[in-house]
């Protein structure tokens, strides 16, 4: 019960931002009828003083989320020898230059990680996202037998600890032939018990069983119906099931770590962490872990704050377009 | 995996009991709507067949088994697997080296979930506030690290870390403190992982904490308002009790996380001496099946750790429900 509400909690942000249009147009009211009742307290709400210490306590927060990228940003302009001898947060000319060191380390194998990161994330969420999908709407969407049976088994799924497996998983792909291959890192990471959990709860509110109905009595095959007229009423669930994939993926350091011993095949956080070791013997290996890093983390903040907007969208507004 | 097999018959013959009274026709749609979802779920039971629940029962196997050596070792036919009862389990469990990663997780645990979880409430329960300034910037700037991969996170902390990078010790330099002890150093080292923990966490919990805040409706908070209670009071004694489902979620979540920090401390290692191969247990369990080759141990250690894990879920749900829900019995 408690992971219901939670989930819910977390997955449809697009129903407490109406609630927040709700409370601003109730707050508005108010202040209109306290004009005409109690002036004291309408005084009170129209001006709503800041209050200076809980903004400062917000701030501070901000503050030391940021502090660890702004260093990143500052030092990767630094050349090897300022990393270490120069205040921290004071910027120099390198940036360019450190670009160009990475880009040259090994005829551009930071580049090759990036690459295999966007395959492994993108793709393999991608994939996974529909996956998801398919198996989500079949249970929210059909009766039949041995229904409960999976959808409990899948949730159990959900409590295991996915790098619990990974040794395991390695052992079996090992005995195909499979360890080393981009394929070892992807596959494990297409199924996503969570993902499945989310996309049946999307597809129960989000999907009307008329609508489906109806397109069944004009003939509709079941397969139509669901890319054409379940998945678009998805949307905006779906992207939240892409983003936690992606990240989930991105952030599952222990699968390839385990699974890929050719570096030409490594996620970007493989290579970076092999990289930062070499450093502790090579020091001018440091500037180019800290470039890599400034490079590698932009396009997922970029991401991030694009792909927000879209945890906004109305679920019922999905459902009308459609 | 029963029910995979089980289904279809089953589904065969309730279509078999209806073509009785249907039309033919009738019947195969009827047939077909029972197949159209195992089709469409068969995608993601395959998957999940091959990738989480074969692994787990192999993980089982291997872990009560063990390798035997015949006579000097060499040759394929040399090796043979045997079965080892709980000899691997016994093993793990009694390794000083495995408890002292157990003990190492367990206060890296009390350290960061209680900071953690107390920092997302306080800043969640801000952003709820009706006086607090700068809100979407805040949000938006705490919620950011979420983006960052622990590797990376961590390889930004290591750097922050080392004394000659770190600005706080050049304040602490200008402030004539001299031997402000490194966090990197043996008995700090576990603050240093901890504070990455929090800097990647903080922000997801607070946005989980405040979602469900913002789904509360308002008119509780003018009713209160009304009788007089202050912002504070609101905060504290309406706005935590109602989401405290969502609190004991994100604590569960937060313990489940912290026992199997792996990314951090692997990553950190380069960057100091304090760190061992066998820090927390998944880097034992890394250690045992990859640098000393003994997947039967490493198989014991990991089932060990999930069931811990399973354990220390269940008895938190039924602790926290009985005190939190139970109140009306």
């Amino acid at each position: 019960m408690t992971i219901t509400n939670q989930t819910r909690a977390v997955v449809l942000p697009e129903l407490t931002e109406a609630s927040e249009d709700r409370r601003t147009l109730r707050r508005a009211g108010r202040r209109g009828r306290g004009g005409a009742g109690g002036a004291a307290g309408a005084g009170r709400d129209q001006r709503m003083p800041l209050a200076v210490g809980s903004t400062a306590v917000l701030l501070l927060g901000a503050l030391y989320c940021l502090l660890p990228v702004a260093w990143v940003v500052i030092a990767s302009t630094k050349d090897a020898s300022e990393l270490f001898s120069t205040f921290t947060f004071a910027p120099s000319t390198h940036l360019w230059d450190n670009i160009v060191e990475l880009t040259n380390y090994r005829d551009g194998l930071y580049w090759r990680w990036m690459l295999n990161t966007a395959i492994y994330a993108g793709f393999g969420a991608i994939v996974s996202t529909y996956v998801s999908a398919l198996s989500g709407y079949a249970l929210a969407k059909y009766t039949f037998p041995g229904k409960g049976v999976v959808f409990k088994v899948l949730l159990m799924g959900v409590l295991v600890p996915g790098v619990i497996v990974a040794i395991p998983q390695y052992l079996l792909l090992a005995q195909v032939g499979l360890t080393n291959t981009y394929w070892s890192v992807l596959l494990p990471q297409l199924i996503s018990p969570y993902g499945i959990y989310l996309a049946r709860i999307y597809a129960a509110a989000a999907v009307p069983t008329d609508i489906i109905e109806s397109a069944r009595t004009e003939g509709a095959g079941e397969l139509f119906i669901f890319h054409r007229i379940a998945l678009p009423m998805m949307g905006p669930g779906l992207v939240t099931i892409f983003l936690f994939q992606f990240v989930a993926v991105w952030n599952n350091f222990m699968l390839p770590y385990i699974m890929l011993g050719n570096d030409e095949l490594f996620p970007i956080t493989v290579g970076l962490s092999g990289l930062l070791n070499q450093g502790a013997s090579l020091p001018a290996m440091y500037t180019l872990v800290i470039t890599g890093a400034l490079l590698s983390v932009l396009p997922l903040i970029v991401l991030f704050l694009v792909l927000q907007r879209y945890w906004r969208v109305d679920l019922a507004a999905g459902a009308v377009k459609a | 995996m029963t029910a995979t097999v089980a289904t279809p018959r089953s589904g065969a013959g309730r279509g078999a009991g209806r073509s009785a009274t249907r039309r033919p026709a009738g019947r195969r749609s009827a047939t077909r709507r029972h197949l159209t979802p195992w089709m469409m779920l068969a995608p993601g039971i395959v998957l999940f067949t091959v990738f989480m629940a074969a692994p787990i029962l192999y993980t089982v196997v291997l872990s009560f088994q063990k390798e035997m050596v015949k006579g000097l070792g060499l040759g394929s036919g040399a090796k043979t697997r045997t079965f080892a009862g709980f000899e691997n389990y016994v093993a793990t469990l009694t390794d000083p080296e495995f408890l002292a990663s157990v003990g190492r997780v367990l206060l890296y645990g009390v350290i960061l979930v209680p900071t953690m979880l107390g920092l997302a409430l306080l800043f969640s329960l801000l952003l709820d506030a009706r006086r607090t300034g700068a809100k979407g910037f805040s949000r938006v700037s705490i919620f950011l690290p979420y983006a960052v991969p622990a590797v990376i996170s961590s390889l930004l902390w290591g750097f922050l870390y080392l004394p000659a990078v770190s600005p706080f010790y050049w304040i602490f330099e200008q402030l004539g403190w001299d031997d402000v002890p490194s966090l990197l150093s043996p008995g700090l080292v576990i603050f240093a992982i901890a504070n990455i923990g929090l800097w990647g966490g903080v922000g997801f919990n607070m946005i989980v904490m405040y979602t469900s805040l913002k789904a509360v409706p308002t008119e509780i908070y003018e009713a209160a308002r009304i009788d007089g209670a202050s912002e504070r009071q609101i905060a504290l004694r309406i706005k935590v009790p109602i989401i405290m489902p969502a609190l004991i979620m994100t604590a569960l979540f937060s313990m489940i996380a912290t026992l199997q920090v792996f990314a951090e401390p692997t990553t950190l290692r380069p960057l100091t001496n304090s760190l061992s191969t066998t820090w927390s247990p998944l880097m034992y369990v890394y250690r045992d099946a990859f640098t000393r080759d003994d997947i039967y141990s490493a198989a014991a250690t990991s089932v060990i750790i999930a069931v811990a894990t399973f354990a220390i879920s269940f008895f938190f749900l039924r602790v926290v429900q009985r005190r939190a829900f139970g109140q009306e019995d």
